[in-house]
């Protein structure tokens, strides 16, 4: 694999740089950081994000029963765990031949999964992206979070939790549990829903989805009212990869490809999931773990691009229920037709998605193939299967091949935050360039550059955690290497200085 | 969503996947095993998860008594306990929240005091994928359960 080389990505004369180091320590499953090389006159010369993510993940998978697999995935991440089940899920029915699976387990399934996007939706809007819009960029550390937001305002956040928890509640009574859920299985479902616990869901319809419409205003208000110059915050055109639905609908359960253009135009559609390496590959650069996603007829240079709600709400034709596709239309009558690809109008399409979510659980509530019938299909079996899923933070990839003994010989994911890894990094240099080039390094300014990271919500919150780990550290080196400051903020909020600089830090350039 | 609650809580998060990330869920899951044959049905509840989110807030309303528990890095002892009061939380690049910070949620949500909560935090060190909890920490875990047996109402005296 050749390397390839864009602005900023790499300084042509590193060495006497000074380096700022970004550093949200997530001890495990999720390290991130971003890496600024500065001259003597503050001036950008290096910029990087770097994530560590996956890794070992599939090998923790190979080797192990398939049917053991859609269970265990869901340990992989404790923010989308039901988006792995189901990824899983869905690869694993071509393996046992069980493809498409009876009705009644397809509309369970999507039950769970749209549930799913609820929550998680509501999750990033109301806890992480909310305060940087209600408070601005520059506000109190203390401020910009759930807290902050529910103490400023209280109803909007009283409706995010409640979101959360109806969401969570769908995949309850769908799963069988509220984590570690065990309803879906290779070739279709072990459970239908309780009539009664349907009922309780069905009957908080209507409050819940007053608050989904109400969400949508909020993030629209907020997006809407930016000042000028934070319109066009973190614009980086890429083209758009997406699951899409018969007749272009948006989908997040199960349809074909689709890449859209940075400009709009349609380049790949109705592309077969099972297909998915004829379109994409991933590439590697020497500077981070995380590989670097694709299309195969540009090439690793040209062929990034970008997933999720910014990508689906664009890629799509039209949204299938009603309140959503309004608010859709009115997405793109806001930005005159054109293509958006300033990161903060991701917070908008987010919480159109989450209403397209209130919607279609609502509908599938209403479906009395909940409720009961056949469950699971079997039929020829085979090597292997792909399953692909829209998870609420963009397209999932699930790979697998499972040998005559039953079990897993070869695992393949490709997660959202990967399909994202350049799309991340063009965001965070093009902050750089906009906010920090040439000024003194402020913590105001960091933000901004962790603003157009949680913008995609990248999944850097890590399934483990324990006290004492630190949420966030900067590391300030000189030019020959030596650390000159160090400032962490501990779990309880201190900002603590001269601490020992994390060790991560100091393997990676 | 709604109806009567057991006014005793344990909360126990963690990834059961990673060593002794574990711990708190094990806990949750062996208390709740031995109330089911020593406490009156409805007393206590046990629940697990992940991570602490916004939401389990909501799991605190109509408690008398919460109990957090949670693997934690750096202890000297088996396990440490400390009540666990409302205060802001600036976690804000991550998705889950402090228990202290959850407490704060609750009483911006219900506009009243949380139930009183007690966070017991289990010696921890070793959290690779795929990994069983480690040998000192089922032991350091077994001595926990003592204590929130107490707690729960299990047996009479706390051990010291």
């Amino acid at each position: 694999m050749t390397e390839t080389v864009r602005p900023l990505e790499t300084a042509a004369h590193p060495q006497g740089l000074r380096r700022v180091v970004i550093d949200p320590v997530s001890r495990v499953e999720g390290h991130g950081k971003v890496t600024l090389l500065l001259d003597e006159d503050n001036r950008i010369e290096q910029v990087r994000l770097h994530i560590v993510e996956f890794r070992g993940f599939e090998q923790f998978i190979v080797g192990r029963p398939y049917w053991e697999v859609p269970v265990l995935v869901q340990r992989l991440c404790g923010i989308c765990p039901v988006s792995h089940h189901l990824a899983a899920s869905k690869a694993l029915d071509r393996v046992v031949g069980g493809w498409p699976v009876p009705e009644a387990a397809d509309t369970i399934r999507r039950l769970m999964h749209y549930g799913q996007m609820v929550q998680s939706h509501a999750l990033h809007f109301f806890h992480l992206a909310s305060p940087d819009l209600l408070f601005g960029f520059d506000a109190e550390v203390a401020q910009r979070n759930i807290v902050g937001v529910a103490m400023a305002h209280p109803e909007a956040a009283r409706q995010g939790v409640m979101l959360r928890k109806f969401g969570q509640e769908v995949i309850r009574i769908t799963a069988g549990k509220r984590v570690h859920g065990t309803g879906s299985v290779p070739g279709g479902m072990n459970r239908a829903v309780d009539m009664a616990e349907r009922d309780t869901l069905r009957a908080q319809l209507p409050e819940v989805l007053a608050w989904a419409e109400a969400a949508v205003d909020l993030a629209e208000r907020l997006h809407t009212g930016l000042p000028p110059h934070l319109v066009g915050f973190a614009d980086t055109p890429a083209a758009m990869l997406s699951l899409v639905g018969p007749g272009g609908a948006m989908e997040f359960y199960d349809g074909t490809l689709r890449l859209r253009e940075a400009d709009g135009r349609v380049a790949v559609d109705g592309f077969e999931d099972q297909r998915y390496r004829e379109l994409i590959a991933e590439g590697v650069k020497p500077w981070t773990y995380m590989k670097f996603p694709y299309r195969l007829a540009l090439g690793p240079d040209a062929g990034w691009y970008r997933v999720g709600p910014l990508a689906r709400v664009q890629n799509c034709d039209f949204i299938a229920t009603p309140r959503a596709e309004a608010r859709r239309q009115a997405f793109v009558a806001a930005h005159g037709g054109q293509m958006v690809h300033a990161v903060l109008a991701t917070h908008w399409a987010r919480m159109i998605e989450l209403l397209h979510g209130v919607e279609v659980v609502a509908q599938l509530l209403n479906d009395p193939a909940i409720l009961g019938g056949p469950l699971l299909a079997t039929g020829e079996r085979q090597r292997s299967g792909v399953g692909i899923i829209e998870a609420p933070r963009g397209t999932l990839i699930h790979e697998y091949e499972v040998g005559d003994n039953d079990l897993v010989t070869s695992c393949n994911l490709i997660v959202s935050t990967t399909h994202n890894n350049q799309a991340m990094n063009e965001a965070v240099r093009s902050v750089a360039l906009q906010y920090l080039d040439g000024h003194t390094i402020t913590e105001p300014l960091l933000n901004h550059i962790e603003v157009a990271i949680r913008a995609y919500d990248p999944c850097l919150s890590c399934a483990t955690h324990a006290l004492g780990q630190m949420p966030l550290a900067v590391t300030l080196r000189n030019a020959r290497g030596e650390v000159l400051d160090h400032v962490h903020r501990s779990s309880s909020g201190d900002t603590v200085r001269g601490t020992p600089a994390h060790s991560a830090e100091a393997a990676q350039g | 969503m709604s109806g009567p609650v057991a006014p005793l809580l344990v909360f126990g998060w963690g990834n059961p996947s990673r060593g002794d990330d574990a711990l708190g869920p094990l806990l949750a899951e062996q208390l709740a095993e031995r109330a089911r044959w020593q406490l009156p049905a409805g007393r206590l509840e046990c629940l697990t998860d992940f991570q602490l989110q916004v939401e389990h807030a909501l799991d605190m309303v109509g408690r008398e008594r919460v109990l957090f528990v949670d693997a934690a890095l750096g202890l000297q002892t088996p396990f440490e306990v400390r009540n666990v009061v409302p205060a802001p939380g600036v976690s804000f690049t991550t998705h889950a929240l402090a228990p202290e910070a959850l407490l704060q949620v609750y009483r911006d949500l219900q506009r009243i005091e949380p139930p009183p909560c007690t966070l017991l935090a289990i010696r921890a060190q070793r959290f690779e994928l795929g990994e069983a909890p480690g040998e000192q920490a089922l032991a350091d875990l077994a001595l926990a359960v003592d204590w929130a047996m107490a707690w729960a109402g299990l047996t009479e005296e706390i051990p010291a």
